[in-house]
């Protein structure tokens, strides 16, 4: 078998979604850190999101399964603290997906820029927490709807 | 162990014997607190804290060498081997006081690990600079909710003025050094805490001043978690039930 390269492995990885936010993928999330061949050892290395994260072990055998079943034997991979995990990462594309899926994506100044399902800027906070250590909750005035944000990290 | 791990295995077991012992105190919430909004955010808060006692935990055991994993840290060692402040293994009693421990501690919290983002032991570093981020957003929440309740109603302001002089004797501890720290800071891997005191006070004078509190004057610490020379009768409780699947049945596995 000709070794796949690092560029289709990284497509490879873009299909692995979040276990608790399955519209992204852990690429999108910001989560892989690298991916690179070492003779003929696959070396990933994937970092964190909150340290408490159960998602973090959950990814870690998603992606060995993955590997495995397009046909790479030898792989490790391994967990990064450095440099710290943010929300920064998060790609355009993964910002669209949370969005669609009815998640507000993380924004600077700490507070959602508008609401998932209606667009309305007029929302209010509900707690500074949610479902999963990277979300809080809002709603939306006008539609009235409830909805996570992802908070800026 | 060599004098220097052995101070070092003990430094890092104080830090991870707080986030543990403080984050089995928070995660008894669950299922109990006044709002499903306040359960979320006290699980949150529990779960934040056990990653943070993993992973120094997990480096003690990489110090100490001796194959005892974090998990075997945290289920195997007894009330003596503990390093957290007394502070963290005090019960919950109400919201209020629950919540005020959590402002005493994050306000002590986020100070030292942003200290030891400047430690020259790399793995430290990188800990504290990943937990630091976490413990900002603790601090800014546990602060808003004792001003909101200190200036709040009559109700609300006396039970937490009654949790400020219950908990404030457990503040002291904070500021004690003993031989294990100052070597660390001889060694550099703890960077000088002279100016933790002045800033740490600074912060909560803002806030009981915000919050309409008044800090009880009192001069008297209770200590003796930090060394493990005397643990509050409450540890032993925290330990029993913290500790008794992974005793009874060793082998388990989740």
């Amino acid at each position: 078998m000709t070794r796949p390269t690092v560029d289709e492995i990284w497509q490879w990885l873009d299909q692995v979604p979040d276990p608790e936010i399955p519209v992204i993928s852990v690429v999108d999330l910001g989560i892989v850190r690298s991916v690179a061949w070492k003779d003929d050892l696959l070396e990933v290395s994937i970092t964190p999101t909150y340290s408490g994260c159960p998602a973090t072990s959950v990814i870690t055998i998603d992606i060995e399964a993955l590997l495995t079943r397009h046909g790479v034997n030898q792989f490790c991979v391994s967990q990064r603290l450095s440099p710290a995990w943010t929300t920064n990462w998060i790609s355009e594309k993964g910002r669209a997906c949370l969005e669609e899926y009815g998640i507000a994506p993380p924004q600077f100044v700490g507070r959602p820029k508008r609401c998932p399902h209606c667009y309305a800027t007029e929302l209010e906070k509900i707690s500074d927490y949610g479902s999963t250590p990277c979300k809080a909750q809002w709603r939306c005035q006008i539609c009235l709807e409830p909805f996570d944000y992802f908070k800026c990290h | 162990m060599t004098n220097h791990q052995s101070a070092y295995f003990e430094f890092l077991c104080h830090f991870g014997d707080n986030a543990l012992i403080l984050g089995h105190r928070l995660s008894e919430w669950c299922g109990h607190a006044p709002s499903l909004e306040e359960d979320i955010a006290l699980a949150n808060t529990a779960l934040d804290l056990m990653g943070e006692a993993q992973l120094w935990l997990g480096l003690a055991s990489d110090v100490e060498g001796h194959n005892r994993t974090a998990d075997d840290l945290a289920m195997h060692r007894d009330v003596w081997d503990f390093r957290n402040f007394l502070l963290t293994e005090q019960p919950n009693g109400d919201f209020g006081q629950t919540i005020m421990r959590q402002y005493l501690f994050d306000a002590w919290h986020v100070p030292t690990l942003t200290a030891l983002t400047s430690s020259i032991e790399k793995s430290i570093v990188e800990i504290a600079q990943k937990t630091v981020k976490e413990a900002r957003y603790h601090l800014s929440r546990s602060r808003d909710i004792v001003i909101g309740l200190g200036d709040g109603t009559i109700e609300s302001r006396k039970r937490m003025q009654s949790a400020l002089e219950l908990l404030f004797p457990y503040v002291g501890e904070f500021f004690t050094s003993d031989s294990v720290e100052q070597q660390m800071v001889k060694e550099g891997v703890l960077s000088n805490l002279d100016n933790l005191r002045k800033s740490y006070f600074e912060e909560i004078n803002k806030t009981f001043s915000s919050a309409t509190l008044t800090l009880p004057n009192i001069q008297f610490s209770q200590k003796g978690g930090k060394t493990g020379k005397q643990h509050s009768e409450h540890l032993g409780h925290i330990l029993n039930q913290m500790q008794w699947l992974s005793r009874a049945y060793p082998d388990a596995n989740w």
